[in-house]
């Protein structure tokens, strides 16, 4: 497996979007601790890119990644190499190469700016993310066979997650105004992962006091030590969940 | 060596393969013949695990090679067409698979010899003629002296000259007591060097018989003269 990961990570490697999209993310995290004087508003602007450029990132590269190396997965298929194995390899090489991007790009200049809880908050569920989005990509990349049709799909899940989820969730507040709702929140914000990073990360800043009675609820949730270890858990189902049902696919699928 | 046991596979509702029943032994060239879409690629690529049979078994010494993998390292594949990253040398991807598969036997550079790929260890595949790639499948097939070669339609896209060096090659392996299985819809280039025809069409199996009781049968001394006189027949 190493000797798979190995191959695949350089394969990524020599394509120069990902060493773009690293220095993409150098540039804006520190042209943003450079031009507020105050980290934590820094902090605000890339939280947004956070949940929008990260995810997006993550899912439409590895998704034309693997149309793009139909060639090499095939080649590798035909030698002597666990089918399980071989895509397992392929998440981890994915995983690795947004994960590392993500760290150079984002973690150095928090760590140089604001190395406090929000910041390491924020790297941690930023690498959760980058990894949960490669790993839906690869579910939908192995159920369709079309490339087209692929990329377009995963760019409407792209957009379900980091928009039409929200709109879905404001619209169901509206409705339900007079009704306490504030525990089906707190489940509703589990069923996405783009949401729960977003409160997590908000919990950590000062202006969450600030915000309403919801905020109380997530706060008695998310934060501290249980609510940490939920968010943990919860983001880690987020994570395997697909890359289960993608390897028990392509353990069985027509190359 | 192989053995298939009522195969089936259909693709959506098209049934590519009916029923195969099948016993291949070793040390014999076997010619796996049939019209184009009658199933032999499917056939060759069911063998190889790349395509999971509808139903059916397929054994490869007596162990079932559902879920099973490490039966491949006793095989060399040539594909029909190889598919190779564009981007990678030539070079990169020897390399590659000579890490990745097992080396527990000398490697047969017999083929990388004849066909000069030294010269082209730098050139990137996408820049790659057909011919030139399907030089570097035969090389990768024949590499690891498996047990067991696939060619699928191996001397299409090559010279002439190429494909003799290849057909004195699958001879030179068959005395090794090599089992070799070849398809192709060209039936002269056979002609001299196969032992055993399975014919294929509309994925059954039609003929699978040696080729000296073919033409015996048939009263013809040239095998193409031999399956066009089967097929008229069965029609």
């Amino acid at each position: 497996m190493k000797k798979i990961i190995k191959y695949v990570v350089s394969d990524i490697l020599r394509n120069k979007i990902i060493i773009a999209y690293t220095a993409f993310l150098l540039l804006i995290s520190f042209g943003l601790f450079i031009i507020e004087d105050v980290p934590e508003k820094s902090l605000m602007s890339m939280l947004t890119m956070n949940l929008t450029l990260i995810p997006l990132v993550s899912i439409m590269f590895s998704t034309i990644y693997i149309y793009n190396s139909g060639e090499f997965i095939e080649l590798l298929a035909a030698q002597p190499v666990k089918r399980k194995t071989l895509w397992f390899s392929i998440f981890i090489s994915l995983a690795l190469a947004m994960s590392i991007s993500f760290l150079i790009g984002f973690g150095i200049p928090v760590l140089l700016f604001s190395a406090n809880t929000v910041g390491i908050t924020m790297i941690i569920t930023g690498v959760m993310l980058s990894v949960i989005f490669v790993s839906i990509s690869l579910f939908a990349a192995v159920h369709i066979k079309d490339k087209t049709k692929g990329i377009g799909v995963a760019l409407l899940m792209w957009l379900f997650f980091t928009v039409i989820f929200d709109g879905l969730v404001l619209f169901l507040l509206f409705q339900f105004l007079e009704y306490p709702l504030e525990n089906l929140i707190v489940v509703l914000s589990m069923l996405n992962p783009v949401d729960l990073v977003r409160i997590v990360s908000l919990m950590q800043m000062d202006i969450s006091a600030l915000m309403g009675a919801t905020t109380a609820v997530f706060k008695n949730t998310f934060t501290g030590g249980v609510g940490s270890v939920l968010t943990f858990v919860v983001l880690l189902i987020w994570l395997v969940v697909p890359l289960y049902f993608s390897i028990r696919k392509f353990d069985l699928k027509d190359l | 060596m192989i053995r298939f046991s009522n195969v089936s596979k259909k693709f959506d509702k098209y049934e590519v393969l009916r029923g195969i029943d099948l016993e291949l032994k070793e040390g014999r060239i076997i010619g796996l013949l049939g019209p184009n879409a009658s199933g032999k690629t499917t056939l060759i690529k069911t063998l190889l695990g790349m395509v999971v049979p509808t139903s059916g078994d397929i054994f490869f010494m007596d162990k079932s090679i559902r879920h099973d993998w490490e039966y491949r390292n006793h095989i060399g594949y040539m594909p029909q067409i190889g598919k190779y990253p564009e981007n990678m040398t030539m070079g990169q991807i020897f390399e590659m698979i000579e890490d990745l598969r097992k080396k527990d036997k000398e490697l047969d550079r017999d083929l990388y010899n004849s066909y000069n790929l030294g010269t082209l260890l730098q050139k990137r595949m996408g820049t790659l003629s057909g011919g030139t790639r399907q030089k570097v499948s035969a090389h990768l097939a024949f590499l690891f002296d498996p047990k067991v070669l696939v060619l699928d339609e191996p001397t299409a896209g090559l010279d002439p000259l190429s494909a003799l060096t290849l057909k004195e090659k699958i001879v030179k392996e068959r005395e090794k007591g090599k089992l070799i299985l070849i398809s192709s819809h060209i039936l002269s280039e056979l002609d001299d060097i196969v032992d055993q025809i399975i014919y294929l069409e509309e994925g059954k199996i039609v003929v699978n018989q040696p080729i000296e009781q073919l033409k015996e049968e048939t009263q013809k001394s040239k095998l193409s003269e031999a399956i066009a006189t089967l097929m008229s027949r069965s029609n």
